[in-house]
């Protein structure tokens, strides 16, 4: 454990030297904020009885999104882990005693930690100074606060099973680009990330939640603002940590099978 | 200690015509060639000693330190090393193991040297005692001093690879697998590494197998050759067995590999 974890810390500090990426994201992530914040708007006045959830709930829900972004952006991988892989520099990871789950998850962690942490303050701080009600609130109550931490935490160790099964499947192909942006792109439309789940039709959005990509971000970003409370809540932490447990297992099982067959490239 | 017999390894290699056509048909029917780069090797390596894997590009070398560095499962064929069988116990294998390959670094590019050693102290649980112990021993030896606080991506060819030795050797490994640790070296450097390997061989006793294309390399380290062709064990003796009178080493290995059957020159 201590190896993962002296890794990970590794990975963190050299995350954070990336002072200049976090500016330039950060700038966009402002952007697309006010954007989004923008057209919800039109929708709103022109029938705010059809609006799905408060409007301060999902600006709230926006700033959260763009401030937290590197947690759960479906689409950030770790290219040294493909290029590791199509290479054949993966060699020296399978001549240690380290378990490739493991370490790239670690990896995984530490990267979009050390983004997030680089980013997110500055953002939050912005959204929370920004008029009512298209500024960030305060959260709905104190439990809400801590379960929303809770939830985030637990949605960015999901998205995080979500990598590390695309790299699994990487291992068996020659080339995963096409895979890679296939899933991707359709975790990223499940999980909320480009239409919060609520604004989906009934019958959809009730699939949806059921899905495992739900709880990647819909669910705490909707329990901060308390659009997600009670009951429903209760469900839907389980069914995260649920989903969350199976992704592990598949990951895990797929890398496993993926050390023992590993096509090393090159010589 | 180290035992290999009639170890068997194809690759499966998707192959295509160039062209935006084949590439289309490809989606649908991938036609798969079977390239066998170990062909039925065998040979055994005792405690203690320094072998050099000879052959000419694509003969197998690379493939069967793969497979006794425990990163290749074998299709067939018995290996073992060190009371273990590579790839099965890869965790507990690896841990007795060191490997270096000349043409990949281990190092961590965007931090200092030592960083990298601290995290494989912590890979490898090496207890602080034996690590300083040997990072100090290794420092002095490769000369890595100055190197440590450098990031590794400021290192030249010749002091990363001092680096990578040392990164090979923090956990005292019994067995050490060096693929092409001289490829790209200027001539001191080489002399560096040289230097290094037979002391280590001698004082600390670890066996070491290496592959190189250089033959004073194997001049300067290895009583014994292993002589790699198609995948299969073609000459297993010194390289008194391949020079010939009035011939450089290099003429005589030209004469060698020509010998080989089906051997065009060209890699496959
Ligand atoms: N990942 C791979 N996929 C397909 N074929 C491979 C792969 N790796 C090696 N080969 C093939 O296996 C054979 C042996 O390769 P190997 O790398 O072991 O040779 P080598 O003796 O190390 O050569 P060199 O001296 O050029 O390094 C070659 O024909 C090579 O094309
Ligand atoms: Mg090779």
């Amino acid at each position: 454990m201590k190896k993962y974890f002296s890794f990970f810390r590794l990975r963190l500090q050299m995350g954070m030297q990336y002072r200049i990426a976090a500016f330039a994201g950060m700038a966009t992530q402002f952007f697309w904020g006010f954007m989004l914040i923008g057209a919800y708007k039109a929708f709103y006045e022109s029938n705010a009885a059809a609006f799905p959830m408060g409007f301060q709930a999902l600006t709230s829900y926006i700033w959260l999104q763009q401030a937290f972004l590197a947690l759960f952006i479906t689409w950030r991988f770790d290219n040294d882990i493909f290029t590791m892989i199509t290479d054949g520099g993966i060699s020296y990871e399978l001549a240690r005693p380290v378990r490739l789950y493991s370490m790239w998850f670690a990896k995984n962690l530490a990267m979009r930690l050390s983004e997030a942490a680089l980013r997110f303050a500055p953002v939050l701080l912005v959204a929370a100074l920004l008029p009512k009600p298209y500024g960030l609130s305060l959260p709905v109550s104190l439990p809400h606060f801590l379960l929303f931490l809770l939830t985030l935490g637990l949605g960015l160790l999901t998205t995080i099973a979500f990598l590390m099964i695309v790299y699994g499947l990487a291992m068996r192909m020659l080339s995963s680009t096409g895979v890679r942006l296939f899933l991707s792109g359709i975790v990223e439309f499940l999980s909320g990330q480009v239409i919060p789940l609520p604004f989906f039709p009934d019958k959809v959005r009730f699939v949806l939640e059921l899905l495992p990509f739900a709880g990647m971000q819909n669910v705490p970003l909707r329990i901060y603002s308390g659009d997600l409370s009670g009951t429903p809540m209760l469900h839907a932490m389980v069914l995260q940590l649920v989903w969350l447990v199976i992704f592990i297992a598949a990951g895990a099982l797929l890398l496993r099978s993926g050390e023992r067959r590993a096509i090393v490239q090159g010589g | 200690m180290i035992h290999m017999q009639n170890v068997v390894k194809t690759y499966r290699v998707a192959r295509r015509d160039s062209g935006a056509k084949a590439a289309f048909f490809a989606l649908f029917h991938r036609k798969y060639d079977l390239v066998r780069a170990l062909d039925g090797l065998s040979f055994d390596i005792d405690a203690g000693e320094i072998v050099a894997l000879l052959g000419p590009n694509g003969a197998g070398k690379s493939t069967a330190i793969k497979i006794l560095s425990g990163i290749l499962y074998p299709d067939s064929g018995a290996v073992e090393c060190g009371g273990f069988s590579p790839a099965r116990d890869r965790m507990r294998y690896t841990r007795e193991i060191g490997v270096v390959f000349g043409q990949r670094t281990q190092l961590y590019w965007d931090v200092p040297v030592g960083d990298s050693y601290g995290l494989l102290q912590d890979i490898y649980d090496v207890p602080e005692a034996e690590f300083k112990r040997n990072l100090s021993e290794l420092t002095e030896l490769l000369d890595l001093k100055e190197l440590l606080r450098t990031p590794a991506r400021q290192l030249s060819l010749g002091q990363r690879m001092r680096c990578e030795l040392a990164a090979s050797l923090l956990h005292s490994p019994r067995i050490l697998f060096l693929d092409e640790p001289t490829i790209g070296l200027d001539a001191v450097s080489k002399l560096a590494v040289r230097q290094f390997v037979k002391v280590l061989n001698e004082e600390k006793k670890t066996t070491i197998i290496l592959t190189t294309h250089d033959m004073q390399d194997v001049e300067a380290l290895s009583r014994r050759v292993l002589m790699i062709g198609k995948g299969k064990l073609l000459l297993d003796g010194t390289l008194q067995d391949i020079r010939r009178d009035g011939e450089s080493l290099d003429e005589s290995l030209v004469d060698f590999y020509q010998g080989i059957e089906g051997f065009d020159g060209k890699e496959e």
